[in-house]
């Protein structure tokens, strides 16, 4: 199998994809504060800041998983 | 002759200098002007593609958010992250269809999945409408830029044509191989210079980061949470989607997307993106340490917050570091949109006007009509007022208008027919123009609305519009075809 057919068909795994954007965004009206701070950034860049690295962290192990396919 | 001008000229010299080279031992037919032999590796396309995130609007604009607006400026890192994970799936797609058919342009896409050069004509009207705006606004930041940082000894109209000139030269030379050798410069010196400022500033001004949120949040209470209402979570929310939506239907994106010699890079850049675009962070902190350091900056003038804080806090010969790295974030795009606003133009529109162009005459067309196009863009930033901003703005709404056509045309057939694509396209268009022109809400529209409502980004109508119109014809043309075909039986 070449590595297109890999995500061409969808695995179960690949619906991980929307947790960033949903919990990101979701996330905002609850996040919208500036107390506490974290690592000095207020509430709700930390909370945004997060979720960006999360992003990487997600999709970097979908495209493990996709990688490890045989 | 001060020393941060000399500086700025010794890169521009570089990076005009590379952007020539480039074309070393290159031939130049429209798949190498235009996308660079389609053999581009990872680093080349990862280069391309992260082009986008420091334009000089993120440059300028985004401190300048983060300066004049405070917490709404936090919506430019959240499109961005989001438009990448749903990149992982969408560009391989995109690649693979246009790989071994030799697409060159979006609208040739279009072209080929809906079988209907029509609606490549479209696609391209609308490409070319959302692109020359975007040109002239790199153009006018350029200026800024380098009038800036040059502490006022080249005017903004100067520096306007000098950059100009460069890039048409490089461009019509070497193509997007000379906006990729760029970009290289163009990645390392932004990075260098943002995170440096973004580190040291907070530091010098203020102690730390907590202390800088703490004085800001002290001298101006509620400037580092969304507002209850107008730039509200709602607003963030819709303007988030939308732009993410609309991020890979700028024509240079699709370009990029070509040049690639393999899908794996697009599934690579989806990881190593988001991580990238944090660098951002570091131009908000530049503009949130201005704010108490140069305050007073109105309107428009927010957008100098960076480099007026930054010729305060450091040497000229630093300042014009700093102004070269400005200067890059408008020469790289710049050239991307110019290449594809000329490919369109020659390929999908030239050619469609003059069937049997040959593909020699449609790779000369393109190199030509880039010193015109380059023209019309300067004498636009210069001239322009507020009706560049309007174009501008209708510019990302226009291409996200794009979405529902592409999305349903990514399966073995698409899911429509070419009428019903173009007849959604058509009508988002002209709602994204109507409620431009006449500078509507949905507060305007709708003044009974609960504020919720009146805070989502209007650009949501359009895209509903767009769908409706898009399943009611989707719907009625296919039987009307099928009620004809009875008649005549």
């Amino acid at each position: 199998m070449t590595s297109g057919e890999k995500t061409r068909r969808f695995r179960a795994y690949h619906a991980a994809a929307a947790i960033p954007a949903i919990g990101l965004l979701a996330g905002i009206p609850f996040a919208n504060r500036v107390e506490p701070y974290v690592f000095g950034l207020p509430f709700l860049l930390f909370w945004i800041v997060a979720w960006v690295v999360m992003t990487s962290l997600i999709m970097g192990i979908i495209w493990l998983l996709d990688r490890s396919r045989p | 002759m001060n020393s941060a001008l000399v500086v700025i000229g010794i890169v521009f010299a570089i990076a005009v200098g590379l952007g020539v080279l480039a074309r070393r031992g290159h031939d130049m037919s429209l798949e190498q002007w235009s996308l660079g032999g389609r053999g581009f590796g990872a680093v080349f396309v990862f280069l391309l593609m992260a082009g986008e995130i420091y334009t000089t609007f993120t440059f300028l604009g985004g401190s300048g958010w983060a300066y004049g607006r405070g917490a709404p400026a936090f919506y430019i890192l959240c499109y961005g992250a989001i438009a990448y994970s749903f990149s992982y799936f969408l560009l391989p797609v995109v690649w693979r269809y246009a790989q071994p058919r030799r697409l060159v342009s979006q609208a040739d896409f279009f072209v080929a999945k809906y079988d209907s050069r029509a609606i490549g004509v479209l696609v391209s009207l609308v490409g070319v409408t959302a692109l020359v705006p975007y040109l002239v606004l790199q153009l006018k930041g350029l200026g800024i830029i380098v009038s800036e940082a040059s502490y006022g000894s080249i005017t903004p109209a100067w520096a306007i044509w000098t950059g100009t000139a460069a890039l048409v030269v490089y461009v019509v030379v070497s193509g997007v191989r000379g906006s990729a050798w760029t970009a290289a410069l163009k990645d390392v010196m932004i990075l260098g210079v943002v995170v440096s400022i973004g580190i040291y500033l907070p530091l010098h001004y203020y102690g730390g980061y907590g202390q800088m949120f703490r004085a800001i949040e002290h001298a101006k209470p509620g400037f580092l949470t969304l507002p209850s209402s107008g730039q509200s979570p709602v607003w963030v929310i819709s303007t988030v989607l939308l732009t993410a939506l609309g991020f890979y239907m700028w024509p240079q994106y699709f370009s990029s997307v070509y040049t690639a010699r393999n899908d794996e890079v697009f599934r690579k850049n989806a990881v190593m993106l988001p991580l990238y675009q944090l660098v951002i962070l570091f131009v908000f902190f530049a503009g949130f340490a201005a704010f108490l350091v140069v305050p007073g900056l109105e309107g428009a003038a927010a957008d100098l917050s960076l480099l007026r804080v930054s010729k305060q806090a450091f040497d000229p010969w630093a300042v014009g570091v700093i102004g070269a790295a400005g200067l890059l974030t408008a020469l790289v795009p710049g050239s991307m949109i110019l290449i594809s606003a000329t490919t369109i133009l020659a390929q999908n529109i030239f050619r469609v006007l003059v069937p049997g162009t040959s593909d020699r005459t449609t790779a000369l067309l393109a190199r030509g009509l880039v010193p015109v196009t380059a023209f019309a863009a300067a004498v636009m930033a210069l001239r322009g007022g507020d009706a560049i901003v309007t174009l501008l703005l209708m510019g990302y709404n226009f291409v996200t208008q794009l979405f529902p056509a592409l999305i349903l045309s990514l399966g073995t057939r698409p899911r429509i027919g070419a009428a019903a694509a173009f007849a959604g396209i058509a009508a988002g268009e002209l709602t994204v123009a109507a409620i431009s022109v006449s500078g509507s809400s949905i507060a305007t529209l709708i003044p009974s609305a609960p504020q919720f409502l009146k805070d989502l980004n209007v650009g949501i109508i359009a895209l509903a519009v767009n769908v409706v119109v898009l399943a009611i014809v989707g719907v009625v043309v296919p039987r009307a075809e099928i009620a004809a075909q009875a008649v005549v039986q």
